[in-house]
């Protein structure tokens, strides 16, 4: 009980050290790369859990995540356009033909709907599919999908291929963190959860789940439904970010983003998602954003750093982690504050062990 | 006279022009235990799968009290090919997935261990409650069902008590010895209620001592689940032991039927399998 009492009282301390840093970051670098860091990779780290909730969870090698994330972002953006805008965003559709401004909440929550609709049908047939063969058939669907959305046809609706602008935007850095935090608190009550159990079960054995009771196609479809939701609020948040939707930024290279985020952080891992979100966000976006200028070091001009050598850093980064990390930072385990003591007393333990020998 | 528990009847599954299983008829009681042996490959396991509903058989009709579970005639591609007997005797399908058959009382384990084996030995017995459970999937995500999941979690508990796992119930399933894999995939199949226990080759991989244990096991859960017992082996002494009735298969055909001192005496059955077995 005392560990509960300990944990409780180290969680409350973090939690306002991470707010009273947001509203400092809030207030006074609104601008700064930090600040679209945080925001950047909170989406992220939510768009990650979602993924992980099927990859890592459910064991269904899911890659429409960024199909479901289009389908999010466009319904946010097409739904929360103010009227007065519309003339001007769809300028080449006379003002396109969705004549609805909703409010922004109700965007977002309408976003996850969309692509759970969306997902249902997809789910239908493919997910009787195994493994690599469920990751072909949702890839092509994303794929597909990001072609549909930029058929002239569609253009009233969606603006083709046209950018989607001028819709509600983040007021503070808050509003995304806060908003992506409930959405993981959510899955992770999902994960701990007799369904989630059920979700593990099936990733572990899906010949033994059926014989323990659990109907295979309804369960992977929950799962499925679940994540195409949260991938859908995620697109949507991405869209408020970036202030602007296009088809043609929704690649399948989005989706190996986040898988890869989801690989780093350890498959089958919530906290480990969340925490390689933000490494991973926070190097391409900015700690080695350095490799891309010309630096002079001791008067000598590195002829190597130059625009693009940033990637070539970051993909063997990625090489070594998935070479001598290959669980990932977290692997399976949660974060613990008992997980956290451990690891820092483990070296004291150690050298402690040692001095005792060497005495005797 | 008692309760039938399970009817099979007419039972052929073919395979492509293979016949695997070949009209098999056999019952099971209320509190029987009920062995089926045979040498390897005549069909015991298929025979197991086309009652969990893993396969569909391709002509005859299993009932289980009293309710007809599946069902089937050659159509189709099997119009032509079909090589069994009984052929037209039947005419509907009655066909469910292996999760409907186990929620209607006929639990399994199965021949190669097949744990969730990198999750907790208590978390193995929870998953097996999930099934009855009350709860829709939004009042269980947002943990509304704390009686029932506090129930769940009393029940697979006692369960783990009862065979003497509790001790191990934070342990990883895959890393207990085999023994006692075995003992949990039964924990397992007992938390979904069953009515019926179909054992597939339990002792398979046992030695003599883990086996009388074994035996001495599985009469004393029969008794206090109340439940009929339905299992497949190779090991003789188990079976001869602890059987009410034995059924002998070979190449997919019933050879013998009766209690284990007919069986040990038969001439078929000896033929068949038991000069043989002993050697391997």
């Amino acid at each position: 009980m005392g560990n509960k009492k300990r944990d409780l009282i180290l969680s409350l301390i973090l939690a306002a050290v991470v707010t009273a840093l947001l509203v400092y970051v809030d207030k006074e670098q609104h601008y700064s790369m930090l600040a679209s860091v945080i925001q950047k990779a909170s989406i992220y780290a939510l768009l990650a859990v979602s993924l992980n909730l099927l990859n890592g969870f459910t064991g269904l090698f899911s890659l429409g995540q960024a199909g479901f994330m289009m389908l999010g972002a466009y319904t946010y953006a097409i739904l929360t356009i103010p009227l007065e805008q519309h003339a001007s965003v769809y300028q080449y559709f006379n003002g396109g033909i969705v004549n609805i401004c909703l409010p922004a909440f109700v965007g977002v929550f309408a976003a996850g709907v969309v692509a759970v609709i969306f997902a249902w049908l997809v789910g239908k047939p493919c997910l009787k599919l195994k493994s690599d063969y469920l990751a072909i058939a949702t890839l092509g669907f994303a794929e597909i999908l990001r072609a549909i959305i930029q058929w002239e046809v569609l253009g009233p609706v969606t603006n083709a291929s046209n950018i989607l602008k001028k819709f509600p935007k983040f007021d503070s850095i808050l509003t995304p963190v806060i908003v992506c935090a409930f959405c993981i608190f959510l899955i992770v009550l999902l994960i701990n959860s007799s369904y989630g159990r059920a979700f593990k079960a099936i990733r572990e054995d899906e010949i033994a789940a059926e014989a323990m009771g659990i109907n295979l196609a309804k369960t992977k479809m929950q799962a499925f439904l679940t994540s195409a939701f949260f991938a859908g609020v995620g697109g949507a948040l991405l869209a408020m970010f970036q202030a602007s939707v296009q088809a043609r930024s929704f690649t399948s290279a989005m989706t190996y983003e986040i898988l890869l985020i989801v690989v780093i952080g350890g498959i089958g891992s919530v906290t480990g998602s969340i925490i390689g979100s933000f490494l991973y966000i926070a190097s391409s976006e900015w700690w080695l954003r350095f490799l891309d200028d010309s630096q002079t070091y001791l008067g000598v001009n590195i002829p190597f750093m130059r625009g693009g050598f940033r990637m070539v850093v970051f993909s063997v980064v990625i090489m070594l982690i998935v070479l001598f990390y290959r669980q990932g930072i977290m692997g399976t385990k949660e974060f613990s504050w008992q997980g956290i003591i451990d690891f820092f007393k483990k070296p004291f333990a150690k050298r402690k062990r040692k001095a005792v020998e060497d005495n005797g | 006279m008692a309760e039938n528990v399970l009817h099979i009847e007419n039972v052929t599954m073919q395979f492509g022009g293979v016949v695997a299983v070949n009209n098999l008829n056999l019952d099971v009681n209320q509190g029987e235990i009920v062995a089926l042996i045979g040498p390897n490959g005549a069909g015991k396991t298929t025979a197991f799968n086309c009652v969990t509903g893993v396969y569909e058989p391709t002509n005859g009709k299993i009932d289980f009290l009293g309710e007809t579970i599946v069902e089937n005639f050659p159509h189709g591609k099997m119009k032509k090919l079909y090589a069994g007997e009984n052929m037209g005797m039947y005419s509907n399908v009655v066909s469910h997935t292996p999760d409907v058959i186990t929620y209607k009382g006929i639990a399994r384990t199965f021949q190669n261990i097949r744990l969730f084996s990198k999750l907790s030995v208590f978390e193995n017995v929870l998953i097996a409650k999930h099934m009855r459970a009350k709860q829709n999937f939004f009042s269980a995500a947002l943990h509304l069902n704390r009686a029932e999941e506090k129930r769940m979690r009393e029940e697979a508990m006692a369960l783990l008590e009862e065979q003497g796992l509790d001790k191990y119930k934070d342990d990883v399933a895959g890393s207990l010895p085999y023994g006692l894999q075995r003992r949990l995939e039964i924990a397992r199949a007992l938390a979904t209620d069953p009515k019926l226990l179909l054992l597939d080759e339990p002792a398979a991989g046992m030695n003599p001592q883990e086996t009388q244990e074994l035996a001495v096991f599985i009469s004393e859960i029969r008794d206090k689940h109340n439940l009929s017992i339905f299992l497949v082996e190779h090991h003789m002494d188990l079976v001869m032991n602890i059987s009410d009735r034995i059924y002998v298969l070979d190449f997919g055909k019933l050879i013998a039927q009766g209690v284990p001192a007919e069986i040990q005496s038969d001439v078929r059955v000896i033929d068949a399998y038991l000069g043989v077995s002993e050697d391997e």
